[in-house]
């Protein structure tokens, strides 16, 4: 197994705040990992780290060996590093058919054709629909992104995601605002994912992340305070205190 | 758990090229409506085609790729003292000519985009206003070789296909515009769609999100600058071959600003609408000014005003969004 990603020693601060402190981690082939903490942990800040939105102060990022923390935003992404936003960032004024199909276009370098017409090419179309279908999007496709409801729009910032055909994916809380009944959707999109790619999931509701992850990081403060399997992270002392609270205490037989 | 059912997106219907056809159509019929009802304005309508590029020049920018710019002008102003100063020189084929403008207008637009897309916001816009007024310096210092002050003249082009001399009428030049204005224009319907078009109207709408994708923002909006400055340098050529003479005005802040205006007025971000703009504002100012020559400017003010208050997206806009109404309507049934 070789690591697809790994953080050293990795810190920042705005200012005088310390957001991440001395973070450590590694994700490899295969790894389906969630990483969990309390508002304001740090986990979206540790996100925009690992994909170059913000500098680390200390530390270093490596994919499969090689240093990545002086490369720009898109190099990044051309190396499979992909994550989704907490808050949707999408291409609003356009359709959701376009949305994909330009991630679908950049990954097969074809969006510097200046003349053919683009959505429709037989080859982008195929992909696009069949993403759309799997996430139950498919009326939707020729409807502005902005027309949308927010948590349709949660499900095009994954379906984005799943369109670059990464070798890490970074999720931030997939499922916030995704009605209940759709969210299974967003647990078999991930499934159906290429076994040997890792994914990392921020997620808050601690079923989904039971169902999805095989490790879980804690995040407090800052600091990685814990790292094991999800029945670990539950027995726990710390993080019990330090997050998870009244939710272990209802998993465990008294 | 269940397996959902793949419902594939049943594919739109579309007829290759006919939205092409239906722009050459279009502008033709408006090119046939002009030629017959004002035929001793053809003067006017040749220049009203010259801006039309200058105008679709700075929608590529500003309404594809939210670049602001106050110094547009420096592209077609590029074009036309490029293909008059040629001609003095001795090159007189009118397609030549063209070639010409086109050619200074993408240098133009490749230097001002690598500068201006640098930078985003207010500083842009400033950069953009720098650009215009030192390329509208220059044109005024460098009288050697533009003439100056007084700017170019004698601007005397031989015939097109060596066949068709240019007339005092501007019978010839207006045909020959229209001509080059409906190649140009299809050209750029089938760009503004290409992969390459559609990235760009991404980057406008999020450009952190296009970077996510892996986009290399500043080099895409650099050759966009200098598409667009290849369809300003069209433009700013054929105004000088149908004029005859090329001034500072070409040039000028007020040209920047006012195709601006037109931009805006119609509706950025759609062809149609950097069209519809250019022809609205053109003639309302040949209107007005020469029924009001004191206060026709004060009239534009109060126009562009209801235009902002009622259409704030541009004339265009309630055109395009009955269009795509009636689209969806015929493909439900
Ligand atoms: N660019 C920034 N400048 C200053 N402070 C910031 C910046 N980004 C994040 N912070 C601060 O860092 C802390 C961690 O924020 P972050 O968004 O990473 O938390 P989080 O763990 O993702 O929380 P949540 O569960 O609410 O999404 C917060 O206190 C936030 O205010
Ligand atoms: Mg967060």
């Amino acid at each position: 197994m070789s690591d697809l990603l790994e953080a050293r020693s990795v810190s920042r601060s705005f200012g005088g705040l310390h957001v991440t402190r001395d973070v450590n981690f590694k994700l490899t082939t295969g790894d389906r990992v969630a990483l969990i903490g309390p508002n304001g942990a740090g986990k979206t800040t540790l996100v925009n780290l690992i994909t170059g939105d913000i500098a680390p102060s200390e530390g270093q990022f490596f994919m499969g060996g090689d240093e990545i923390t002086g490369l720009s935003i898109p190099d990044r992404v051309r190396r499979g590093l992909v994550r989704t936003f907490q808050t949707t960032r999408l291409f609003a004024n356009l359709t959701v058919a376009d949305n994909i199909a330009l991630a679908i276009m950049q990954r097969k370098r074809i969006t510097r054709r200046f003349f053919s017409s683009s959505t429709e090419l037989p080859e982008v179309r195929a992909e696009w629909s069949e993403i759309l279908s799997h996430l139950g999007l498919d009326r939707l496709a020729y409807r502005k992104v902005v027309e949308l409801a927010y948590g349709q729009q949660r499900l095009i910032e994954l379906a984005i995601g799943l369109a670059l055909h990464p070798k890490v994916l970074l999720l931030d809380e997939p499922a916030a605002g995704v009605p209940h009944d759709e969210a299974p959707r967003i647990l078999e999109a991930i499934n159906r994912l290429p076994s040997d790619i890792a994914v990392l999931m921020i997620e808050h509701d601690m079923d989904l992340v039971f169902k999805f992850a095989k490790r879980v990081l804690v995040l407090a403060a800052g600091r990685l305070i814990f790292e094991g399997s999800p029945d670990q992270v539950t027995a726990d002392h710390e993080v019990r205190r330090a997050y998870l609270g009244s939710y272990a205490d209802a998993r465990r037989p008294t | 758990m269940s397996d959902i059912a793949v419902t594939h997106v049943p594919h739109k219907r579309n007829i290759p090229f006919a939205q092409e056809a239906a722009g050459a159509l279009v502008i033709l019929a408006l090119g046939a409506i002009g030629w017959f009802l004002y035929p001793d304005d053809l003067a006017f309508l040749t220049r009203l085609i010259g801006i039309a590029f200058l105008v679709l020049s700075l929608d590529l920018v500003t309404g594809y790729c939210g670049v602001a710019t106050l110094g547009h002008a420096a592209q077609f102003g590029v074009g036309a003292y490029a293909a008059g100063i040629a001609c003095i020189r001795g090159v007189s084929d009118p397609v030549a000519l063209l070639a010409v403008g086109l050619c200074a207008g993408t240098v133009m637009g490749l230097i001002s985009g690598a500068l201006i897309t640098r930078f985003r916001g207010l500083p842009q816009l400033v950069l953009s206003i720098a650009v215009g007024q030192l390329i509208a310096g220059l044109a005024n210092k460098l009288s050697w070789l533009t003439g100056g002050s007084d700017g170019l003249s004698g601007i005397e082009p031989g015939k097109v296909f060596g066949v068709f001399g240019f007339d005092m009428y501007s019978r010839t030049a207006f045909v020959f515009s229209l001509g080059v204005l409906v190649i140009t224009f299809v050209v750029l319907q089938r760009f503004v769609r290409s992969p390459f078009g559609l990235m760009c109207r991404g980057i406008k709408d999020d450009d952190l999100r296009a970077k996510m994708i892996g986009v290399s923002i500043y080099p895409r909006l650099v050759v966009m600058y200098g598409v667009a400055g290849a369809v300003a340098g069209i433009g700013g050529a054929l105004t000088a071959i149908s004029t005859g003479v090329v001034g500072l005005d070409s040039v000028s802040f007020e040209r920047s600003a006012e195709v601006l205006v037109m931009l805006v007025l119609g509706g950025a971000g759609h062809l149609w609408g950097a069209l519809a703009g250019t022809v609205i504002f053109m003639i309302f100012e040949h209107i007005v000014a020469a029924a009001n020559p004191f206060h026709w400017m004060t009239l534009v003010g109060l126009l562009l005003i209801l235009i902002v208050v009622f259409a704030p997206r541009g004339l265009i806009e309630p055109v395009v969004l009955l269009w795509a109404k009636f689209k969806r309507k015929g493909s439900a049934v």
